[in-house]
């Protein structure tokens, strides 16, 4: 297929949405009936065809709209994007995953011509033909890290390995769930996810440091991880806490369908061959209420997961105060019925909803 | 795709031919490989290793051994071969079965021995055949004009590997040491005053690995500085029994083999990455032990080692008359 490019907004008048393409692909991230954290990693080497699993960096409808709102992000604060001076490397590498991948996954999108160090790369949708020397900055307009991700959905962390540890030494972050890379710059593994509260008690830190150092070349891994955004904005940041954290205020039993949005990442894991670190990147996906509750397999299943959630993860995730709103809208989409294994929406298996 | 599968373990392999083999020493062999398609090789980083797989008769032997070609030269990569005569049978096949031309399997670049792009200034030092990870390394750093020092003891000049390449091409970076003359690398002049923000990397026999790391923490050095990679074949020790349960299968390591060599001899699969006790790919669960475990990684913290829970099948024994495993 021919990518359609959304035009829309993720703030203001918020004129995101999801066609029915992307809705059928919205990477739901629950596997059963119920939530607790898991290491829950499995390879990254595609997926069903056309699903969000199928390429190695997807490319969707939101692609060009996401790269205007990561400029304005970055016109405001610069320093959403920032690298240590001994990351440049790392950062060399990730530009050419990315090109690499990009060019083969979608050859009618993306062009890459390498000739020696002499690499040309063309961007179609963003209009961008860019020819420089490959690990010579000076040739780039930014870092090699910036360049590439100003053109990349999804944030991007960049972490260094040593000590048996990883440590958040680059990034370009502007479309976080609530954390910020200018505080935990230069953090590691431990310092980085020490507010996540209940997984240090399960040995779930350690569990995914140990299996993150060991990812090698060639062989990426993925998860899922996701949380609730009221209004389809792609900053949720700390610094700008007082723009997006009242907005949770407005939610009311008529407008809850429309505005309260299952925020979702992929998050898949690279290690990085020149510098040995370690890629990062977090694609963020937003699909509101009242879209996922046009799969009967999701009505039902996001019911009984918010409502089981332990009280902890739901402050942490920070929706406790809408929570009773919100199971009154789900719980009129859960039958009761069974619900498949998996995390795909099964449309045609899966018996409708009967109100 | 209902729940999420475990990620694969071990590193991804690739298939090449043995494009050259050159001899460097009388005691060590260079081979080189390209890829049959003519494709390039992936990038990797200086100190990365690659497992090679030996199709030794009815015996598949896997060793580590360094990449010791160009970074900056993917069209080969290449790893040096030291023969050991009385060693566990790996490099006398590379020497003697090995011939140009031959396909072999090698894995993906794994890196567990990295420099530290933070360091002002690398200083190595090197012992024999430990010379290897350091050649890539040198040249990672000579692409962006990296500030790197080498510090080479050999045994004497025809043994020296790589040693005349070495002098000609950086003669005011590179010291070596000869045995036969009775020089030794001056380690503590050189760990002190080097500038702040030095990192020291030592690759040898274990004795010098250990020398330099005791050295520098007597000096004050902070123990994250000093890194080091040692390839120890796994040591040998007592037969013992042991019953795999999820393959129901009961197998004897013999004298010389590792368990983890055991367990795929009789071809039940088995995650491994570096097959000596670092990287920690090979954690099996132990079912049920009696006797005692003779743990020789450097991955299990002293927790999980004295639990009696947890092995190493790379490098680690057991000593007794019931072992059962998670495999």
């Amino acid at each position: 297929m021919t990518l359609q490019f959304n035009d829309e907004t993720f703030r203001d008048d918020y004129s995101f949405y999801n066609s029915e393409w992307a809705i059928k692909r919205f990477p739901f991230p629950f596997h059963e009936d119920s939530y607790m954290y898991s290491v829950n990693m499995e390879q990254h080497r595609g997926g069903p065809e056309g699903s969000v699993y199928e390429k190695r960096f997807d490319v969707d409808e939101h692609y060009v709209s996401e790269m205007r709102d990561r400029a304005k992000v970055l016109d405001d604060d610069p320093l959403r994007c920032q690298s240590l001076p001994h990351m440049t490397l790392a950062g060399w590498d990730l530009l050419e995953l990315i090109m690499v991948s990009k060019s083969e996954d979608y050859p009618d999108l993306f062009e890459l011509h390498r000739n020696g160090d002499t690499w040309r790369w063309v961007n179609k949708p963003l209009g961008i033909d860019d020819t420089f020397t490959f690990l010579d900055e000076t040739t780039l307009p930014y870092g090699p890290m910036e360049y590439i991700t100003r053109q990349s959905q999804g944030d991007f962390a960049v972490l260094d390995q040593r000590e048996n540890n990883l440590w958040m030494d680059a990034g370009m972050i502007t479309t976080q769930a609530d954390w910020s890379l200018d505080f935990d710059i230069g953090m590691n593994f431990f310092e980085w996810h020490a507010p996540v509260p209940m997984a240090h008690e399960m040995g779930i830190f350690k569990r995914a440091l140990k299996f993150l150092l060991n990812i090698q070349q060639g062989a990426p891994a993925r998860r899922l991880n996701w949380t609730m955004t009221v209004n389809p904005l792609l900053d949720t940041s700390p610094e700008n806490y007082h723009k997006w954290g009242i907005q949770k205020t407005t939610l009311t039993p008529e407008n809850i369908g429309a505005k309260q949005h299952l925020r979702v990442e992929l998050q898949t894991f690279y290690r990085l061959p020149r510098s040995n670190g370690l890629a990062f990147p977090i694609r963020c996906y937003l699909c509101s209420f009242q879209d996922l509750m046009t799969m009967p397999k999701w009505g039902r299943r996001l019911h009984r997961v918010i409502r089981d959630l332990p009280d902890e993860l739901a402050t942490y995730k920070g929706f406790i105060d809408n929570r009773p709103m919100m199971l009154d809208y789900l719980s009129k989409f859960d039958d009761g019925l069974p619900t498949s294994p998996g995390i795909f929406p099964e449309p045609e298996t899966e018996p409708p909803f009967v109100p | 795709m209902s729940a999420p599968q475990k990620a694969k373990a071990g590193a991804e392999e690739i298939s090449v031919i043995v494009s050259a083999i050159v001899p460097v020493t009388e005691q060590v062999c260079r081979f080189e490989f390209t890829r049959p398609d003519g494709a390039d090789f992936p990038p990797f980083s200086g100190g990365a290793h690659t497992v090679v797989t030996m199709k030794d008769a009815d015996r598949t032997r896997l060793n580590p051994y360094s990449l010791m070609s160009d970074p900056a030269d993917l069209s080969t990569y290449a790893i040096s071969v030291r023969r050991e005569d009385n060693g566990r049978g790996g490099s006398v096949f590379m020497h003697t079965q090995v011939a140009e031309g031959d396909a072999m399997t090698i894995t993906y670049p794994v890196n567990l021995f990295s420099l530290d792009l933070r360091a002002k200034k690398h200083l190595f030092f090197a012992g024999g055949i430990g010379i290897t990870p350091f050649l890539a390394m040198i040249g990672q750093l000579e692409q962006s004009n990296g500030n790197w020092e080498l510090h080479y003891s050999v045994r004497s000049k025809a043994l020296g590997s790589y040693v005349d390449m070495l002098t000609a091409k950086y003669p005011n970076k590179v010291h070596i040491y000869y045995d036969e003359k009775k020089q030794a690398i001056p380690l503590a002049a050189l760990l002190d005053g080097q500038p702040l923000g030095t990192h020291a990397y030592v690759c040898g026999p274990s004795g010098m690995i250990g020398w330099v790391h005791d050295t520098a923490a007597g000096m004050g050095w902070p123990d994250a500085h000093v890194h080091s990679e040692e390839f120890t074949a796994p040591a040998p020790g007592a037969p013992f029994e042991v019953h795999l349960c999820k393959s129901d299968k009961t197998i004897t390591v013999g004298e010389h083999e590792s368990l983890l060599e055991a367990i795929e001899r009789v071809g039940v699969k088995a995650p491994f990455m570096c097959r000596g006790g670092s990287c920690g790919q090979c954690e099996t669960a132990v079912v049920s032990a009696t006797g005692e475990f003779v743990h020789r990684d450097h991955w299990l913290d002293e927790a999980d080692q004295s639990s009696g829970q947890k092995i190493m099948p790379c490098v680690s024994r057991f000593i007794g008359s019931n072992l059962e495993l998670d495999l």
